[in-house]
């Protein structure tokens, strides 16, 4: 018996179907990774171009830093979001442990560094053209800010989908923050985790391909309509 | 794409966002219970119906043992359904959990493969299966992850007089996690293990395992559910978990269990008396 | 706008420039009053564009002093905004024609309406008015300068500061950009310019600055430097042996 050809069919199946259940894995997958980049971005953006942008003592740390947290390891996160949303812990009061929020939370600290740091090498490009020609026009650095990341949106979406990639990707930190609850808090990735712990590695692999076909879907409809709009602004 | 455009996009997202049902469910109680009956698939055999009676979702963290007693020692869970009766009575004595009601039992099995190199086959005697592994130097995966199951195995070893720490060097492996990625591990290099026998019968992946050692009264594995103590955590839901536990141990929960079966085979055994707990 | 009290006069008082040690422009005295334009002229490397760049403050001296001697010199706001500058490859935003033009209008408080006003106004007096929604960047290079020219023009500064701003452009286009700029001096802003182009200079100056490796060779109006220079330099510029 061959898994892999197996795990073809059965992801054939499943698309073909659209079982609910499946359905709604998928639902919560894309929900709690689109909300954690949405959140992640409105951090990201402004943190990167502020370090794009601004000059002050500790910069260069700063930098190193957050290219260092690209590589977070997403177990170390999904503890340390643990134990702040643990009862016993700082922020226990909200209830978020077990939940799609707590989930959330634990991959806005995992992609809140890439979509940063991606963006600061962006801006700072950017920075380059437009830095004279802004001054120029009476803009100072930091009222910059919000003009470099409206100009280089389409370069950014790069770092956005960075951080979506790695956040519909993640299974480490979510299995511990939100559980794996049935119908509650299971995604994509841990529901994977789960039937390869099974040892039902053909469901498992099956459901690593429709993942793979999803997060391919949607970065193809994003570039296609980046370059579409790219194009027409001749940016 | 202009600003409008822009817009529209994050007011769909937006959109995506807010259709979340299941967030909006407020009646439910967290349990938090061992990978063994999650896994095996027991409480999606037994929860709805406690769901539809009740209306009380419950929403089910499945961890070792050790690590679901701490779920609920932190306040993290209601309800802790675990199978490790001395860890249990410590969490009770304690003062982490009240109510403690023994539910069911499972039996433990040692897997192996069909070669059978270490010779168990067909033995009953748990103890005498493990010396002749251990002499036989045979492959032995051992979860090590402080989980009830490995706690029951360890117990089986000190019996055994084997201490695996220094006798096992080359053939015993601890692989650090749960029972399913263990049968992983032991099936991918043709090793002995000590599983549950529910999560046996639902895994897959079995390659060339087979049942080795079965039936000896030492293998018996015991399930209990405990509240977590309101007096130490106000959040617990008491009333909820409550409800819980008296329905597991109801008449209807206990043959609930008692009519889970996997390829004909029963996996639980429904065993609370009243009167026995602690 | 604001109440227009003078920025100008702007002076320089031995401006100098270095880079690691090294001098490229040096000893620059001169004063800048409203009036006719002036034209910057000098071979490459002479450090025209240097100068432009010190005198709108986007670089700061090594040594001198620049300073805006008029009732509103003192004024950070009206230093900021009461003087602009085009380069040489303009450079335009990611966004329309008009937002382009809008940009700086709403930078410096002018409502919606009244900066929409203002912009199409402008555009209308360069030509662009029949592209105001087409994004900036897809129109050819003359446009381009335009649409620069017709976005510091809209800021109805006191002082311009233009660098080399048809050298990139096909004689036509750069008929176009010469028409604007003498509308733009016509409205009473101050032109500082950088160019190559003698005939260029001939056509708009009122006088010329000749730099010569980093200084300020002469100054003289425009008639007489183009006669008679008083500077071996100028003159070997002007008859076409000087090429550094």
């Amino acid at each position: 018996m061959n898994t892999i050809s197996e795990a073809f069919l059965l992801s054939l199946q499943m698309m073909a179907q659209l079982d609910p259940e499946l359905l709604r894995i998928i639902g919560l997958s894309l929900r709690v990774s689109l909300t954690a980049v949405i959140i992640g971005s409105i951090i990201g953006l402004p943190l990167g171009a502020l370090l794009a942008l601004t000059r002050f003592p500790g910069r260069d740390a700063c930098i190193v830093v957050l290219n260092a947290c690209m590589g977070l390891p997403p177990v170390v996160v999904g503890l340390v979001v643990y134990l702040i949303l643990s009862r016993s812990g700082p922020l226990g009061t909200l209830g978020w442990l077990f939940t799609p929020a707590g989930m959330v939370m634990a991959q806005v600290v995992l992609i809140t560094p890439i979509v940063a740091a991606l963006s600061r090498q962006t801006v700072a490009d950017l920075w380059v053209e437009y830095e004279e020609q802004l001054r120029s026009l009476g803009l100072t650095p930091m009222k910059a800010i919000a003009t470099l990341l409206w100009d280089g949106r389409y370069s950014l979406t790069t770092a956005v989908f960075a951080g979506f990639g790695r956040a519909i990707a993640e299974v480490g930190a979510i299995i511990i923050v939100g559980g794996n609850i049935n119908g509650f808090t299971r995604t994509m990735t841990t529901a994977i985790s789960l039937e390869t712990s099974r040892g039902d590695l053909a469901l498992a692999m099956a459901l690593g391909i429709v993942l793979l076909a999803i997060a391919i879907s949607i970065n193809a409809a994003a570039t296609a309509a980046g370059n579409a709009a790219r194009r027409r602004q001749g940016a | 794409m202009n600003r409008r455009h822009l817009l529209g996009l994050a007011a769909g997202f937006a959109l995506a966002l807010s259709s979340t049902p299941t967030l909006a469910q407020d009646k439910f109680i967290v349990v938090a219970s061992t990978t063994s009956t999650e896994q095996s698939g027991l409480f999606g055999h037994i929860l709805p119906a406690f769901t539809k009676k009740t209306g009380i979702q419950v929403r089910v963290v499945a961890q070792g043992t050790g690590q679901a007693l701490k779920t609920g020692e932190q306040g993290n869970a209601d309800v802790v359904f675990v199978h490790d009766p001395v860890a249990e009575q410590k969490f009770v004595d304690a003062g982490f959990g009240i109510d403690r009601r023994l539910v069911m039992y499972n039996d433990f099995v040692i897997v192996g493969p069909k070669s059978d190199p270490a010779r168990v086959a067909n033995t009953k005697d748990v103890v005498a299966a493990y010396k002749k592994i251990a002499a036989a130097k045979a492959p032995f995966a051992s979860r090590g992850d402080s989980s009830g199951t490995h706690a029951a195995e360890l117990r089986l070893w000190k019996e055994a007089d084997i201490d695996v720490k220094t006798a096992g060097a080359g053939w015993y492996r601890e692989t650090g996690s749960g029972m399913g990625p263990t049968l992983n591990t032991a099936s991918g290099m043709n090793a002995y293990a000590f599983t549950d026998r529910g999560t046996w019968l639902s895994f897959k992946n079995r390659g060339d395992l087979v049942i080795a050692v079965q039936g000896d009264v030492r293998l018996f594995n015991q399930y209990g559910v405990m509240l977590v103590n309101p007096a130490r955590h106000a959040h617990v839901k008491v009333a909820e978990g409550k409800a819980f536990m008296d329905w597991i141990t109801s008449k209807e929960g206990q043959d609930a269990i008692a009519t889970y079966k996997i390829e004909g085979e029963q996996l639980f055994f429904p065993n609370y008396k009243p009167g026995v707990n602690s | 706008m604001h109440a227009r009290l003078s920025l100008l006069p702007l002076q320089l008082e031995d401006v100098g420039y270095s880079v690691n040690g090294q001098r490229l422009i040096g000893g620059i005295t001169l004063r800048f009053e409203h009036g006719a334009p002036t034209l910057v002229l000098g071979p490459n490397g002479a450090g025209k564009s240097l100068l432009l760049r010190l005198c709108h403050s986007l670089i700061q001296p090594t040594t001198g002093k620049v300073s805006w001697l008029g009732p509103s010199g003192r004024n950070p706001q009206s230093r900021r905004f009461d003087q602009a500058m085009v380069f040489q490859k303009p450079v335009l935003l990611r966004r329309s024609v008009l937002e382009n033009v809008e940009f700086p209008l709403k930078l410096r408080g002018l409502n919606a309406t009244t900066r929409r006003d203002k912009a199409m106004a402008v555009l209308d007096r360069v030509g662009l008015a029949g592209l105001a929604q087409r994004p900036a960047r897809v129109l050819s290079g003359g446009e381009q300068q335009r649409l620069a020219l017709a976005r510091a023009w809209a800021l109805e500064p006191q002082i311009l500061f233009l660098d080399e701003p048809s050298a990139a452009l096909d004689p036509g286009a750069t008929r176009q950009v010469e028409a604007i700029i003498e509308s733009i001096a016509a409205s009473g802003t101050k032109i500082v310019m950088t160019t190559h182009d003698l005939g260029q200079a001939k056509r708009l100056a009122d006088d010329i600055i000749f730099l010569h490796r980093g200084s300020v060779a002469e100054r003289t109006p425009s008639a007489e430097f183009f006669n008679q220079p008083h500077s071996d330099a100028a003159r070997a510029f002007v008859q076409g042996d000087l090429t550094w």
